[in-house]
């Protein structure tokens, strides 16, 4: 069978060396103003302290530099190129008008501890964005100060211990659904909390009887993701927010899934106590190969009292930033959070507004279902309850062929597109979970392709399974050793190190 | 909207094949009473336009162009125009994490690049790819410290920048892991007859700054002695990387906990930043965060993968070392071209510059004012005490399209009407013969 390459065809990339290897002495790509002042002799102004070698730093021109990372960057796959369906992640597109206003020099520039009455513009961003998350979101109160998700998700679980031990015990346990991101019981484990597991039920749900049993006063609250991470609305939301605050513990939503609800649903409506935004998922600031993140929190009036130092503050029209708090949990990042990356999002919400925010959402559940539907008769749906944003298959139909999701994943590189989140969630059997996410930014031409791509992959797992356990076949580079890389782990690169050309 | 690739034609079309009448039955299992029936309280779509002016107003609010002595944490340098030109392409600031390592070959060797200039400006032997900021890479030092040693205390230096010890006091305080603080000197140097008095056999981890929050260059070997004859760890802080250039980097420690926004980040209101943690190749396996590692492909061809994973959350849950995921690659990114354009002998030049001026601004200043912490050698912070509130000077400076320098008084009453100044490459004579003009 001939596979469908519809997408794509190779095309060469340069190779090129690590930037060490083009380094010769005497090369700059520098050039400093002339000193105004007059020179110093270092050495005995810093006596022992005094450093005159800089061992094995690149010495190459400016326009190598250029080269050089254009040449990488081609290596690279991205959303600007194709689609980019890992699921939990909300690759959508970064909107160019965010960088440009992220790049004013008055923003750009800006010190963080210059006079505030120079910085009210900044302040003025943090809090419209700030109402603009609130309403979204159905909460009452707000930080932007979380540098990420998982930082996000620790400040979340420091306001429900700081509550629980205003009232005189923190409690020791945080309950976590067996679908939940790795960040969550790490984090819960960061805050000094135990981890308990709660089982998924058939649907893919929380089991209410399981919760029921569980949940007592040593449970300071539960984590939960929702729409979970197989893409299913808790149903029963309601009731396990009930079962949790029966019992005095709070309710934790982490808001990775948050381009599933928003303008459709607010998770303070349906009393969750508190919650992180990922502004690098659903409000499209960059992921820019692993960050910057930023992970604002959002809770309920009981938490306030709380959050992070400082808050933004608004007194006769004039911006300040209130560090006199005294039942803060302190602060969790030095300065005032990812700035950066709250004007990035505030540009995006304007862009979009009210209707253009509900028709992203809409979109992004209406492609996922697309996909589900064109592909629910050749890969098995482990838990059949309506999906969401995202769809998780499994590899159950091919892996009797001995083809695994990873292997599946790595083929579709060679149709054109990046794999899926491969073996995630674990609550899907034999860690072959297929986790789709298409997001909202993908027309309805791109979906096609990668379900044509799909549905190849799938035939080809029947009649030439060899041809996906050893892709991918058109990249730069073959499937790597990664056994290797751990065992023996190079980390950085060293001159004497016999290193062959790449 | 224009950022949505779908004709209502198509809407209808995928309705159709999916099976449903129309949107909402796709949302008819979320509880009617949660569903949201009205608009949200945003206005509806901007054009490009709007948006852009809307900013400029921002930034005309906030004031730009002003000349600034401001350090303290975040430092103004000169961002070579290209950093913005390679970060602004897709295939960087567009791609995720680069799990994949077949079709993330870029971001790998890079972040491989910045792994290996770290370690050669710190003297370390391994870097990770990275923390949040330097302040958060003060409790993960302090908790992979616990994890090497098997002790759960801390003792950090009150010439720590303020914020990072509030930071670790936030993680620690949770942990049930206990914070001493020690004093400084008449020279700005950590006190080590206190430090020592302090370190107890459950410290896991010492935690200096240096050049610490004054400007003033730590003894890092006499520290690193005091910290190793009772089993702790030593884990160094730097704020200025710059500094790296010209100051001998801290070799002695254990845990090089550094931020990187002097390498060509911009200031940004705080951020985003670059963290980063650097080590001995021993310790490596209790280290936080991502790692890019080099091996080879199944054809022999040298490539890169993230690697020694099995610390991560994403595969140990809550026996990771760290909750961290998304750090700050792009913005590690921005550093790795920030140091490839400097390099070897640019480094150099730029902290002698650095250092230049602020001996130039702190000679003149002394002229008028005290500046204090004599005694010690300085980078290009230095830390002036006035007869006046520090707060009239920067307000009269303000007034001539100048920043002052940050007052200390909320984080060190003790030091009375004191300021911690900057001066970078960016300074000039003119601007700091104009400060020291005012001050009194």
């Amino acid at each position: 069978m001939k596979p469908k390459l519809d997408k794509v065809r190779p095309h060469p990339s340069q190779n090129e060396g690590l930037i060490f290897e083009k380094s010769s002495p005497g090369k700059a790509a520098y050039k400093l103003p002339e000193l105004d002042v007059p020179d110093v002799d270092a050495a005995k102004l810093l006596g022992a302290s005094a450093r005159t070698d800089l061992g094995n730093m690149p010495e190459v021109s400016e326009f190598e530099i250029i080269r050089h990372f254009t040449r990488l960057s081609t290596w690279n796959y991205a959303i600007d190129l194709g689609m980019y369906p890992l699921g939990s992640c909300t690759m959508k597109y970064n909107a160019r008008v965010n960088e440009v206003v992220a790049r004013i020099e008055g923003l750009a520039n800006a010190h963080p501890y210059q006079p505030l009455k120079i910085s009210q513009g900044a302040l003025r961003i943090m809090k419209l964005l700030s109402e603009y998350l609130l309403d979204i979101t159905g909460m009452d109160a707000i930080t932007l100060q979380p540098a990420a998700g998982a930082q996000g998700e620790m400040t979340g679980i420091l306001l429900i211990r700081a509550f629980l031990e205003s009232k005189g015990n923190p409690r020791k346990k945080i309950l976590m659904p067996d679908s939940a991101h790795g960040t969550n019981p790490a984090t819960a484990a960061i805050c000094g909390y135990q981890v308990e597991n709660l089982k998924s039920n058939a649907h893919g749900m929380v089991d209410l009887a399981a919760l029921t049993a569980q949940m007592n006063e040593d449970v300071a609250g539960m984590m939960l993701t929702n729409p979970n991470t197989l893409g299913i609305f808790e149903e029963d939301i309601h009731k396990i927010a009930d079962i949790i605050h029966d019992k005095g513990g709070l309710l934790y939503m982490d808001g990775a899934n948050m381009n599933a609800l928003v303008g459709k649903t607010r998770p303070g409506d349906f009393n969750v106590d508190v919650m992180h935004l990922n502004l690098h998922k659903t409000f499209s600031t960059p992921h820019g190969g692993g960050g910057p993140g930023s992970g604002p929190v959002a809770c309920k009036k009981h938490l306030e009292p709380f959050l992070p130092i400082p808050i933004v503050y608004e007194k006769d029209g004039k911006l300040g930033l209130d560090y006199d708090r005294p039942k803060t949990i302190g602060r969790v990042k030095a300065f005032y959070g990812n700035f950066g990356m709250h004007v990035r999002a505030l540009a995006y919400i304007m862009a979009n507004g009210c209707d253009g925010l509900r028709q992203t959402t809409e979109d992004a559940v209406l492609n996922a279902n697309y996909v589900r539907k064109k592909l629910e008769d050749v890969y098995e749906l482990p838990f059949k309850s309506p999906s969401m944003h995202e769809v998780v298959f499994s590899h159950r139909q091919q892996s009797p062929k001995g083809v695994k999701t990873m292997d599946i994943a790595k083929r579709l590189i060679d149709y054109g597109f990046h794999p899926y989140t491969t073996a995630f969630p674990l609550v899907v059997p034999d860690h072959g979970a297929i986790m789709i996410e298409p997001t909202e930014s993908e027309p309805k031409e791109e979906l096609d392709l990668f379900i044509e791509a799909m549905r190849a992959i799938a035939e080809e797992a029947e009649q030439n399974p060899e041809i996906i356990l050893n892709a991918p076949h058109t990249t730069r580079v073959a499937r790597m050793d990664e056994t290797l890389a751990a065992r023996k782990p190079i980390l950085r690169w060293k001159p004497s190190a016999d290193s062959q050309k790449a | 909207m224009r950022y949505l690739p779908k004709s209502p034609a198509d809407r209808e079309v995928m309705l159709r094949e999916i099976g449903v009448k129309n949107i909402d039955e796709l949302f008819s299992h979320i509880p009617a009473e949660y569903r949201l029936r009205r608009d949200l309280k945003i206005p509806t779509q901007r054009s490009e336009a709007e948006i852009v002016d809307y900013f400029r107003a921002r930034a005309a609010e906030n004031a730009a162009g002003f000349a600034t002595f401001l350090g303290a944490g975040a430092y103004n340098h000169y961002r070579p125009v290209i950093i913005d030109s390679l970060i602004s392409r897709g295939e960087f600031f567009t791609a995720y994490t680069p799990y994949q390592a077949e079709i993330s070959q870029g971001t790998l060797q890079a972040i491989f690049e910045f792994q290996t200039m770290i370690c050669e400006l710190t003297g370390m032997e391994v870097a990770n790819a990275g923390m949040y900021d330097g302040s958060t890479g003060v409790p993960e030092a302090v908790m992979m410290a616990s994890r090497v040693t098997g002790r759960s205390g801390a003792v950090i230096a009150k010439s720590v920048h303020p914020e990072y010890r509030e930071v670790l006091t936030t993680y620690a305080k949770n942990q049930g892991i206990p914070v001493a603080t020690i004093g400084f000197l008449e020279n700005g140097r950590v006190d080590l007859k206190a430090l020592d008095a302090a370190i107890t056999d459950q410290t896991a981890c010492v935690v200096i700054q240096s050049p610490n929050f004054f400007g003033t260059i730590e003894d890092v070997t006499a520290i690193a002695d005091i910290a190793h004859k009772k089993g702790a760890l030593l884990s160094v802080s730097i704020t200025e990387a710059i500094s790296l250039g010209i100051v001998k980097p801290p070799v002695e420690a254990d845990i090089v906990a550094m931020e990187a926004q002097s390498f060509g980040v911009p200031l940004g209101f705080g951020g985003p930043y670059a963290g980063v943690i650097a080590t001995k190749e021993k310790f490596v396996r209790q280290m936080p965060g991502r790692l890019t590692g080099q091996t080879v492909d199944k054809n022999g061809r040298r490539g890169f993968v993230l690697t020694l994973s099995t610390r991560e959350q994403h595969i140990k849950r809550e026996k990771a070392t760290s909750n961290i995921c998304t750090n700050q690659a792009l913005v590690a990114l921005m550093t790795t071209i920030f140091m490839a354009i400097y390099g070897r002998e640019g480094m150099k030049e730029l902290a002698k510059q650095n250092l230049a001026k602020a001996t130039y601004a702190s000679n003149e200043f002394r002229r008028k004012t005290k500046v204090l912490f004599g005694g010690a050698p300085r980078f290009n912070e230095f830390v002036v005490q006035g007869s006046e509130d520090p707060h009239h000077l920067n307000d009269r400076l303000l007034a001539k399209n100048i920043v002052g320098g940050f007052p200390l008084q909320r984080y060190y009453p003790e030091l009375g009407n004191a300021s911690v100044w900057c001066c970078t490459e960016l300074t000039t004579k003119q601007q700091i013969d104009a400060v020291v003009k005012e001050a009194k």
